[in-house]
This record gives C-alpha cells, sequence and structure tokens, in this order.
C-alpha cells in the first residue's frame, strides 16, 4: 500500500492496511459468535439495554486505539465487544467481577485439564 | 488457535455460564441468535431489494421514498435495521457506507459486517480518502464520478443501490439477484457483470 495523507485519528501512525477478506466466515472463532449472540440474546431478554451497550462498545474501541496506538484490523473486534459487554453487566449489577473472575479461572483450569488428556476444540463450552 | 485467543475464549464461556446459570438468557436463545445470523440474515437479503429495484420502477420510488417500509415489503427489518436509507449509485455518483466510531452496518440486508469494515483502517480511510481506500478494494473510478461516503452512527442504517449491469436485460430477478455481492451494497465494489466471476 501506498502512503497516502491521512486526516484521521491514527493519522500520525501511516497508513493501516485494510484487512480485505472476502467470502469469509461471519465469525473467526465459535467463541466470537457465543459473545455476539450473548450480547444479542440479553437485549431481547430485555436485561440490557442495546444501545448502552453500544455506546460502551464505541467508549471501548476509541479507548484502545488510544492506547495501543495503532488501529486494529477488525479481527479484535469481538474481545471489545466482550470487553464492553463485561462492564454493562457490572455496572447494572447482573453479575460481579469476583463472581466472573472465579468462574473464568474455573473454565481455564477445566480447559487445561482437558486439554492434557485429548485434543478437543476448546473454542465451545 | 492461538492462547490469546484461548484467554478471551475462556472469558466468553465463563460470562456465557455465569449468565444462563443466574437465568438471564437460555443457551437455546443464545443458539438462535447465532444461528439466525450465521445462516438466514446475510447479504442474499440485500441483492434481492436491489434486484427488485433493478426491475421494478415503482418498487424503486417505493425504496427511495422509504427505505424501511419498502425492505419490509420483501420481508426484511428489525434489530439494526429500523430506519433504512438507500442510496443509489448513478454514473455521476458512487456511494460507499461507513461506521466511523464503531461498526454500525445493516443487518437485516446485509447481515454482520466483514473483518475489514470493522478495521481501524477502512473507519477511518474511506472518509479522509474514499477513492484511495476504493482503489485498494480494486474499484477504480473515473475521477468525474463523485463519491458520498455514508456514515452510519446515527439511528439511520444505509444500503448502497449499485448500478445495474449493461447486458442483463434478459436475466430474471433471481438471476438478476446473483450478481449483487455485498461489498457492491456497501459501495466498495460494483455489481458483477454478467458471466464473470466474482472475485
Amino acid at each position: 500500500m501506498t502512503a497516502g495523507t491521512l486526516h484521521a485519528v491514527t493519522a500520525a501512525d501511516g497508513p493501516e492496511a485494510l484487512p480485505r477478506l472476502n467470502g469469509e466466515l461471519v465469525f473467526n472463532a465459535p467463541w466470537e459468535s457465543r459473545a455476539f449472540g450473548v450480547a444479542i440474546a440479553l437485549h431481547d431478554a430485555g436485561a440490557i439495554d442495546y444501545e448502552v451497550f453500544r455506546a460502551r462498545l464505541i467508549a471501548e474501541i476509541a479507548e484502545k486505539a488510544q492506547e495501543q496506538g495503532t488501529g486494529e484490523d477488525g479481527g479484535a473486534y469481538y474481545e471489545r465487544w466482550l470487553d464492553a459487554l463485561q462492564q454493562v453487566l457490572i455496572e447494572q449489577e447482573l453479575v460481579s467481577e469476583a463472581e466472573l473472575g472465579e468462574r473464568t479461572a474455573d473454565i481455564a483450569h477445566a480447559w487445561d485439564h482437558d486439554h492434557d488428556d485429548h485434543h478437543h476444540d476448546r473454542g465451545g463450552p | 488457535m492461538s492462547h490469546a485467543h484461548d484467554d478471551v475464549a475462556v472469558r466468553a464461556a465463563a460470562l456465557e455460564a455465569l449468565l444462563v446459570e443466574k437465568g438471564l438468557i437460555s443457551t437455546d436463545a443464545i443458539d438462535a441468535v447465532v444461528d439466525l445470523y450465521e445462516n438466514d440474515v446475510g447479504p442474499q437479503n440485500g441483492a434481492r431489494v436491489v434486484a427488485r429495484a433493478w426491475v421494478d420502477d415503482a418498487y424503486r420510488e417505493r425504496l427511495r421514498a422509504n427505505g424501511t417500509a419498502a425492505i419490509a415489503e420483501l420481508g426484511y427489518g428489525g434489530f439494526e435495521g429500523d430506519t433504512m436509507v438507500v442510496v443509489e449509485n448513478t454514473p455521476a455518483v458512487h456511494n460507499v457506507i461507513v461506521c466511523t466510531l464503531c461498526s454500525c452496518y445493516p443487518w437485516p440486508v446485509l447481515g454482520l459486517p466483514p473483518s475489514w469494515y470493522k478495521s481501524s483502517a477502512y473507519r477511518s480511510r474511506v472518509v479522509a480518502e474514499p477513492r484511495a481506500v476504493l482503489s485498494e478494494f480494486g474499484l477504480t473510478l473515473d475521477p468525474s464520478v463523485e463519491i458520498r461516503v455514508w456514515d452510519s452512527t446515527a439511528e439511520v442504517r444505509y444500503l448502497v443501490v449499485p448500478m445495474r449491469p449493461a447486458g442483463t436485460e434478459s436475466l430474471s430477478e433471481a438471476e438478476l439477484a446473483a450478481l449483487v455481492t455485498r461489498d457492491s451494497m456497501v459501495g466498495t465494489a460494483v455489481a458483477t457483470a454478467p458471466g464473470a466471476r466474482s472475485a
């Protein structure tokens, strides 16, 4: 890609390559589809407001872009999505940071153990 | 699968397990959402809208007047498609859509956005230098063509109606729909010429 004049927030870092995949899958990994499905199902169930979530997602994306100084290729999008979802749920006291941390440790342990025995696809629950 | 992805996969699984355990959502509900967006909702919907607009002038008028209502005529609507505005390409004007802040996208007609649409490169650069970005997609427009970039950051979601390719007079509506690619409805491509294989 040739350098161009950028008039955007990321201008200082030079032009970013466009990840141009055609015919790609909607989700890059099973967990992405779960994170997506959880947020939409929560909205459908009335547990969260998608607009509140979206505002948080926008903030997360902007914050990370500033922190890292470089733009993302879109591959980490659902990580931001998951971060935003966790924060909204914690703010609304639907889950606590402590129980989330505990459950994460439990699952990490279970999957590590599982992995020692045989090679499952660890993308699923 | 990399270790970094493993960590986030663990976080996603933990959150889902906790929410299901608390009864806030069910696994079935999550499965249904994922299945819907993986299998049923996608650019084939938008392609039908575009093909109808190509063959039916009255429909095209209704699309211009009220995109949401005209799209609903074909059975598409709902989440992320509550306020649809349809923008038409002409020999003088080429439209392209973006969401500069996140990745707002017209889900009912295009499904979920591709990675590049969510990338910060696309989000920032298509506004600043649309002609250069489009050429990187392999779309070189005549300098006389005006490029309009529509930012989907408000309630509005846009859908581009690409120009009908030449030599398609004898094609059926279904055959025409097959020429309408996802990218042509975002504006980073034009509709596929008949007989050509899409890239």
